[in-house]
């Protein structure tokens, strides 16, 4: 799916939250969104999800503008996993795996979550209560859920914060199996930016609300004379307002 | 309406319940306990007081239709807050699930929720005060559908003030019923509010259906119009609770309240 935002913008009373952003995601391949905490991100998300009202501008999904009138159906084709929302803690890993694939309208719902399960690794504490796994184990549910219904846009708010580097790695690998294998195109938020040098195929750096350069992880960094993408991240959040 | 998605919701609800003996213990404890309370303040009365002299359990069937609304609101208001405490509440609005998919879903399992403290309870005050709510008869089951109409509704306004306000609106949530009580002439007559309060009272489904209630125990006589009335008031608050309802939902969505809402 190719996901094309245009002259997005949001403002909570006085306060300009989004401000006129504008990037496109082809079909099949990962942005990375990036900025310092308190920058937009999570509000523009909230926006492509449908949970926050634009003030201005347009969500397009494969042409279509994204609207109250296909909310249902473009939905059913995304989903977005976050450590920062939770499952419930008192459902198994199981019942909340059927539960999900409900509401998301997936069809042979046990084969798809066998095969997630398998695909995973899930299967030793699949029937265990979901706020009794550990933090890794937590997020490759969160992840489950976030596939249950192979979706063709996938949004991810730090993926990997607060995991060892095994899981995070695991995670990272599973992705990118993922990927080969099924058409997704990702919109990956994080502050990891070996993740996303790793991951994502550009990068736009937002800034106050607003975007401050894109492109790719490498044309970024020669751009910026630096040797990563840390530094380079670095030196836009920190750099004056004259950048912007 | 997509009924899978009805049932997937519902399910999380069931699951929750049937994988805690707490919460089901929950469930039928307070209802039991308002049956026993009600049941020695009724049969004192019964023996003390002209008005209630030959009506073994008026007082009692108040209590427990009484119960039964508070308990029909109330489960809808917490299935909602435990999407809230759970921090699941993003996974559900970001899910393809209609509005009208997610009110149908808790208005289903919230009657699931009252009937398994509900009907524990009924049950224990036959032989316990001989006295049954089913000697109603056939009045009963349109007296309990526009109760759980109004609980409904009750439910849905508050889980409007839940999206609107966020988890600092949790505290009306448990008071909005005792505001009403005094209003909807539960355990005494009408006459016994000022006239002013009457004509306010009457705006309210819980009169008539109170009031009809002790007409069939009393007199022994059942009023279908008193009984269409309330349902009729009843469903007019269920339409009004519907709408503010989708207006919350419109007005968190402008203010960016249904994303990362928890505890």
């Amino acid at each position: 799916m190719k996901l094309e935002i245009k002259n997005l913008s949001k403002k909570f009373k006085n306060i300009l939250a989004v401000n006129d952003i504008s990037f496109s995601i082809e079909k099949n391949k990962t942005l990375g969104l990036l900025g310092p905490n308190g920058c937009g991100k999570t509000t523009s998300i909230g926006m492509m999800l449908g949970l926050i009202t634009p003030s201005n501008g347009k969500i397009l999904i494969d042409n279509k503008t994204f609207n109250s009138s296909n909310r249902i159906e473009m939905l059913s084709l995304m989903n977005f996993a976050s450590p920062y929302i939770e499952l419930p803690k008192k459902l198994t890993v199981f019942e909340n795996l059927n539960v999900y694939a409900r509401l998301y309208g997936v069809e042979n719902i046990n084969q798809r979550i066998e095969e997630i399960v398998e695909d995973l690794n899930l299967k030793s504490f699949f029937k265990k209560k979901t706020g009794e796994l550990s933090s890794g184990q937590k997020n490759r549910v969160s992840l489950a859920k976030s596939l249950i219904n192979k979706p063709k846009l996938l949004f991810l708010d730090e993926p990997t914060a607060s995991l060892d580097p095994d899981v995070g790695d695991f995670v990272r690998e599973y992705l990118e199996k993922y990927k080969s294998k099924n058409e997704l195109t990702i919109l990956l938020a994080s502050h990891n930016m070996k993740e996303v040098e790793r991951l994502c195929d550009s990068v736009v750096m937002m800034k106050r609300g607003a975007i401050v350069d894109q492109g790719t992880c490498k044309m970024l960094i020669d751009k910026h004379g630096r040797n990563n993408l840390e530094d380079t991240f670095l030196k836009i959040a920190r750099s004056n307002d004259e950048l912007e | 309406m997509n009924w899978s998605k009805i049932i997937g919701l519902s399910l999380r609800h069931v699951y929750l319940i049937k994988g805690s003996f707490p919460r089901i213990l929950d469930l039928i404890y307070w209802p039991t306990i308002q049956i026993f309370l009600w049941g020695f303040i009724s049969k004192f009365f019964t023996l003390s007081s002209s008005y209630y002299n030959n009506t073994v359990g008026i007082i009692l069937s108040a209590a427990i239709l009484y119960d039964f609304l508070f308990r029909s609101s109330i489960s809808y208001n917490m299935m909602f807050l435990e999407e809230i405490w759970s921090r699941n509440f993003t996974n559900l609005f970001i899910a393809p699930i209609k509005l009208s998919e997610i009110i149908a879903a808790l208005t289903f399992t919230a009657i699931f929720r009252t009937l398994i403290g509900l009907i524990p309870a009924s049950l224990i005050a036959i032989p316990l005060f001989g006295v049954s709510i089913f000697a109603i008869g056939l009045p009963l089951v349109f007296l309990l559908i526009t109760l759980y109409i109004f609980g409904v509704t009750l439910g849905l306004l508050v889980t409007s003030g839940l999206i609107r306000f966020g988890p600092s609106f949790e505290n009306i949530a448990w008071a909005s019923l005792f505001f009403l009580a005094p209003l909807g002439c539960i355990y005494y007559p009408i006459e016994i509010l000022p006239e002013w309060l009457q004509i306010i009272s009457k705006l309210l489904p819980l009169v008539h259906i109170f009031e009809e209630m002790r007409n069939i125990l009393i007199y022994d006589s059942v009023s279908y119009i008193q009984i269409f009335k309330a349902a009729l008031i009843s469903f007019m608050y269920f339409i009004f609770g519907v709408i503010i309802f989708f207006l919350s939902y419109e007005g968190a969505k402008n203010r960016g309240t249904l994303i990362n809402m928890g505890e």
